[in-house]
């Protein structure tokens, strides 16, 4: 026991003693914390449109003031020929083009029915989607206005409840995200060379040939490493309740013990990459370019996880990430406690374990 | 020139004679964007849906169906009381739920309106919005039924004024996510490797003691520098290579523009992420340090980019940041040439921009380079 905190001792000196790599460690997260809250958002805002009015009467002014007018949409520019749509695409400039029929107004008399083009650049099908979908709002409104006079009979109205997060603010999609995936990256990348290392530089002979046993090693490789993360934790927690105004429903107890947990998940998973590679370079390879874009993409933090194709939600449960944010937004924004999430709780503790398990065990089929 | 090229042969040596590392740079890419791709959609769909039917009347039942028949809504529940329906929301298996209120068809024949109450998950605030158009087109194409059923023939109304909207989606007409994506995600997995591989190099020499031989040796740092990028750049394209193959053959991604247009502005953005990984091996002392800083800016440069969340909806001081970031433009020229077919001129700002940007940081990671050694 005292040879191994002799060897914990000796740990915490080598990471104390890079002040740079420290300061790397610390900063890093805390900026990227600020910059993604602050910028990252899915709504769609100040979209460049442009308008092509072939009619320049009266109404259609009315609902071009009507779309300028909106938070979503700015006009960029007017268009006078229906040849000019694809040259504004083309260099990137707007993202749609309204196009008003010939003599809208009078149509709209004569007929009761006027016609509208929404052009959109769906290279981008959400933008697209959602622009159309904004500009069909806003004609709605408008519409209702023309027709007050016209009671229409027999309505069901949905009174719609947006529920544990009633703005609709992204921050409280992507701040639970950003947490995440900072906290998985910088745990497993920090622990991940820290075996491999004593290969490169050679001194893993020494350990070899030491009395310290392989779970001894890796334990005692992991513990600094807990504790700086539980800092990191913790900074990231304060910013985002103090800055971006993230509510703790639940337990901040409860969200202390789960973001330990999922750290020592995060560690574990860099010990095992670390026991399976040979280089530093090879084992932040794994760790960057083998973790970063799956944890981005497949924990939920960006994507619904439910729209995916089934197998590519199958993947999904293998990423540590995928339930840590469930547990995040659970105890956060939902309020609920252990009784709603022991099952994502224990499948990390059962990743932790498998994670730590097979490292002893690589470690051990090295040491022969 | 000759010098260049033996340290050139033998850098490729070195990546080849690395086992470890060539599934890492030549597999994991691949795989990811062939698998990754797919996981990119921002579509709503197999929204789980609850219901709790109070009523249960011919009306109440039909409005039921109608979700039913949605392809949207995939799982139905029936739950019989409102508390066991939240306490599903809370564990997550339920996103939406749809409550009937008791007598709904006698008040809605007697009053000839009637509310219902929609409950909906509402932590992802833009797939909130998106389930609540779905529920509000599904009740209102509902109404549209009732009015023919209920009213009689005779009872013909004013026609309302309408402005028929005709929705026209270009370029990807069936709003297929992939064809946005996988170019996308090709241009993240060309800069991350370029990145994190020159990022580490010159720092691995220092850490293991080798630039000091190097230093001492008659090779020009200019050669030096040269021939050690050089590798990476041709893995870089040969990457891209490979993945509008895949994009094209597995995704069938359209490729309206010029390839060579493509090939052109790739090989001047490449010399942008060499230059800033080069910069960064001159300011860390370890491989360690090298790839934290590394990783600091690919989060900043995936996230930031437009690729995954729209930058002109960020606030102004970030879509300023933005222009700092190198994986936006080559994001918005991949889809414009590839997806639009727009041309050189259309693309000039960009490709001015990029040169600019692989100028100054090769510059500046040249000149650090001189000072600290």
């Amino acid at each position: 026991m005292k040879r191994f905190i002799g060897f914990i001792k000796k740990e915490f000196y080598h990471i104390f003693r890079d002040r740079r790599s420290l300061f790397i460690l610390f900063g890093m997260p805390i900026a990227q914390i600020m910059l993604f809250g602050f910028a990252i958002t899915n709504e769609i805002n100040n979209v460049d449109i442009a308008i092509l009015d072939h009619s320049k009467d009266t109404t259609t002014e009315e609902i071009i003031n009507k779309i300028s007018a909106s938070k979503y949409f700015s006009i960029k520019q007017m268009i006078t020929r229906e040849a000019d749509i694809a040259a504004v695409f083309q260099k990137g400039h707007v993202k749609a083009v309204l196009n008003f029929e010939k003599d809208f107004s009078k149509n709209l008399i004569k007929d009761n029915k006027a016609t509208i083009q929404i052009i959109t650049d769906a290279t981008d099908p959400n933008t697209a989607n959602t622009i159309s979908n904004y500009v069909n709002a806003i004609l709605q409104q408008y519409q209702k206005e023309l027709n007050k006079d016209i009671t229409i009979a027999y309505q069901i109205i949905p009174q719609t409840r947006m529920v544990y997060n009633p703005e609709l603010k992204s921050v409280y999609m992507f701040v639970p995200g950003v947490m995440t995936i900072i906290l998985m990256l910088v745990s497993a990348m920090m622990t991940s060379i820290s075996i491999t290392r004593e290969k490169e530089l050679g001194t893993m002979e020494i350990l070899l040939v030491s009395p310290i046993k392989p779970i001894q090693v890796i334990v005692g490789k992991v513990f600094p490493y807990i504790f700086l993360s539980i800092i990191n934790a913790v900074v990231i927690v304060l910013l985002s309740i103090f800055i971006f105004k993230m509510p703790v429903q639940g337990s901040l107890f409860l969200l202390g013990f789960e973001s330990v947990l999922f750290i020592i998940t995060s560690l574990a998973l860099g010990i095992l990459i670390s026991t399976i590679s040979a280089t530093q370079q090879t084992a932040m390879m794994i760790s960057l370019m083998g973790l970063m874009l799956p944890v981005i993409l497949l924990s939920g933090f960006i994507f619904p996880i439910s729209s995916m194709p089934l197998p590519l939600q199958m993947i999904s449960n293998i990423i540590p990430a995928k339930w840590f944010i469930i547990i995040i937004k659970g105890i956060m924004l939902k309020g609920v406690g252990l009784q709603y999430l022991w099952k994502e709780t224990l499948i990390l503790i059962g990743m932790t374990i498998f994670f730590i398990g097979l490292s002893v065990k690589k470690y051990k089929i090295r040491l022969e | 020139m000759k010098t260049i090229l033996y340290i050139i042969q033998k850098e490729f040596k070195q990546i080849f004679r690395n086992k470890g590392m060539l599934p890492i740079i030549f597999v994991l890419p691949i795989l990811q964007l062939v698998i990754l791709s797919n996981a990119a959609t921002f579509e709503v769909k197999n929204i789980k849906f609850g219901y709790i039917d109070n009523d249960h009347t011919s009306t109440s039942r039909a409005l039921v169906e109608k979700f039913n028949a949605s392809t949207y809504f995939n799982v139905l529940t029936d739950f019989p009381s409102e508390a066991l329906a939240s306490s599903e929301m809370l564990k997550g298996n339920i996103d939406v739920i749809l409550e009937i209120p008791h007598y709904f068809e006698r008040d809605l024949q007697k009053e000839k309106y009637n509310s219902l109450g929609v409950t909906i998950n509402a932590i992802d605030g833009a797939a909130a919005g998106v389930e609540n158009v779905y529920v509000t087109q599904i009740i209102q194409r509902f109404n549209q039924n009732l009015k023919i059923d209920l009213l009689q023939v005779s009872d013909k109304q004013i026609q309302p004024i309408t402005i028929e909207t005709i929705p026209l989606f270009w370029y990807n007409e069936t709003l297929n996510y992939k064809t946005f994506m996988v170019p996308g995600i090709l241009v993240l997995l060309v800069t991350m490797i370029t990145l994190f591989l020159s990022g580490m190099n010159i720092v691995r020499e220092k850490e293991i003691g080798t630039l000091e031989q190097i230093n001492v040796t008659p090779i020009k740092k200019s050669q030096f520098i040269i021939g050690k990028l050089f590798p990476f750049w041709v893995i870089g394209m040969g990457l891209l290579t490979v993945g509008l193959i895949l994009a094209k053959v597995i995704f069938n991604v359209p490729m309206v523009g010029s390839l060579a247009l493509m090939y052109f502005y790739t090989s001047i953005y490449i010399l942008v992420v060499l230059g800033i990984g080069l910069f960064i091996s001159n300011f860390t002392d370890t491989q360690q340090q090298a790839m934290f800083i590394s990783w600091f800016f690919v989060v900043i440069f995936i996230l930031m980019s437009g690729l995954f969340t729209p930058i002109e909806s960020m606030p102004k001081w970030a879509q300023i940041v933005t222009e700092f970031n190198p994986v936006k433009y080559f994001v918005e020229v991949m889809r414009m040439v590839m997806l639009k077919g727009s041309g050189f001129n259309d693309i000039l700002p960009q490709l001015l921009k990029t040169a600019l940007y692989a100028f100054v940081m090769n510059g500046l990671a040249v000149w650090s380079y001189k000072k600290i050694n």
